[in-house]
């Protein structure tokens, strides 16, 4: 066991080594980890906030989804009705036309009738007036009756 | 093994062992090993065996423990400083994972036991242990591997586990004790000799008693590191070389030693962990006994 100036050579090794371990070794490392450590810290606090901003944005989803099934619901209902009425209406105008087509076919069958109902009494009456001429021409002079001829075929 | 061939006994393979290579300034009118005489000047040279060692005294250098010492520390500072270029926030990988799981298992323990405010006690303490460590790693290196192999290349003696030399251990307790003394003059100032006075009678009678106790107790502080380290890892060494010595006893002894071999290597890994711990603990702790004010 000999003390020498190995200690001395030691214990400047020593007081080296411990300076660059200082100055050039734990700084770099020790701040690393210290930043890594914030970053982790700094990522779970995002992740949570990231969760909750989820949660948040799901309860909209369904929120939305709810109103635009009621809207839905709204429209087809508004929809239905519109399509009765239209249907009704619809229905309402075919009548009416068909009444207005009616009366204005019987109208004009009407007409139609009138003026062949007259046309058939002059024809007839001139038939007739033929006929009664040939069985008076014998017997009658035409000129002495036709005011009475005139008359009937006024009246008829 | 054998240094002289055949002729080498269990207790001089032993000794030879704990011999380490030293260089050294031998005094004038001395006698070496072969019989010539040192010049009235001294010289420096290689001292051959313990004689000469002892002539040298304080003015020699264990050289085997200075380059496995400083290598061991210039490995460490390699490692770590590779990793703190390459420390990012992002994911670690490999190497820096290792790294960083030691820097903060040291983090932590300087953390639970300094409470003040110190950027040096940290790194301090990092380069303590991982140094420690390592020099408390070459216990496991087979005792002949290297001093063997040296030998042939004729290196004559080689002790390659620095934390058995106490010139090594008391080295780095010495650089703790001078920071202990700075920090509790900076932190107390008039308040440390009042410590070392007034503590535990305090009435002004008792100073001498006092301050002989507390320096007792101070000083014991620097030895407790030092010597604690030394004792562990030099008995730790002795019983590797013991059980080296064994395998040459006889054929009988060859599986008995390699499994005491094995058995007290795998021990061994948890002693020098735990003795690597251990002086990080007391320097922190010690340090920290420095900075309080009572």
């Amino acid at each position: 066991m000999n003390i020498n100036l190995t200690l001395i050579g030691q214990l400047i090794a020593f007081v080296a080594f411990v300076a660059f371990c200082m100055r050039y070794v734990w700084p770099p490392i020790a701040g690393a980890m210290a930043e890594r450590q914030i970053q982790i810290a700094e990522g779970l606090a995002a992740a949570d906030r990231a969760g909750h901003d989820l949660e948040v944005a799901q309860q909209q989803v369904d929120e939305r989804l709810a109103e635009a099934k009621r809207e839905a619901a709204g429209i087809i209902e508004a929809a239905n009705k519109r399509a009765q009425a239209v249907v009704e209406e619809a229905k309402d105008t075919a009548s009416t036309e068909a009444e207005r087509v009616k009366a204005a076919a019987a109208a004009e069958i009407e007409q139609e009738r009138a003026r062949a109902q007259e046309q058939l009494l002059t024809q007839v009456s001139a038939l007739a007036l033929a006929g009664a001429e040939k069985i008076l021409a014998a017997e009658i002079d035409a000129d002495k009756h036709s005011d009475l001829l005139k008359t009937l075929s006024a009246d008829s | 093994m054998a240094a002289n061939g055949d002729t080498q006994t269990v207790s001089e393979y032993i000794v030879h062992h704990l011999t380490n290579l030293t260089y050294g300034k031998l005094p004038g009118g001395y006698e070496r090993y072969d019989g010539s005489i040192v010049p009235e000047a001294g010289q420096w040279t290689m001292a051959h065996g313990a004689d000469e060692m002892t002539a040298m005294g304080f003015n020699a250098v264990h050289v085997d423990s200075m380059i496995w010492s400083v290598g061991l520390g210039l490995i460490f500072c390699w490692v770590f400083r590779r990793v703190a270029v390459r420390a990012s926030a992002g994911v670690p990988t490999g190497l820096v994972n290792f790294i960083e799981m030691v820097v903060e298992f040291v983090d932590g323990t300087v953390k639970d036991t300094f409470h003040g405010r110190n950027p040096l006690i940290a790194p301090l303490a990092l380069t303590i242990f991982v140094w420690v460590f390592l020099m408390n790693l070459m216990d496991l290196i087979p005792v002949d591997l290297i001093p063997h192999s040296l030998m042939l290349v004729g290196v004559e003696y080689q002790k390659i586990v620095p934390s058995t030399d106490p010139n090594i251990t008391m080295g780095m307790a010495i650089g703790v004790f001078v920071l202990m003394l700075f920090y509790s003059i900076k932190v107390k100032g008039f308040g440390f000799v009042k410590e070392l006075t007034l503590n535990p009678f305090n009435h002004p009678l008792f100073i001498p008693i006092n301050l002989f106790m507390e320096v007792v107790g101070l000083l014991a502080k620097p030895f407790s590191l030092g010597l604690r380290l030394f004792g562990n890892m030099y008995a730790g060494e002795m019983i590797f070389i013991l059980i080296a010595a064994l395998f040459s006893v006889g054929l009988f002894w060859l599986l008995p030693a390699a499994l005491l071999q094995v058995g007290w290597a795998i021990f061994h890994i948890l002693v020098i962990t735990l003795q690597a711990f251990i002086f990080m603990v007391l320097t922190i702790v010690y340090l920290s006994m420095a900075h309080e004010d009572h």
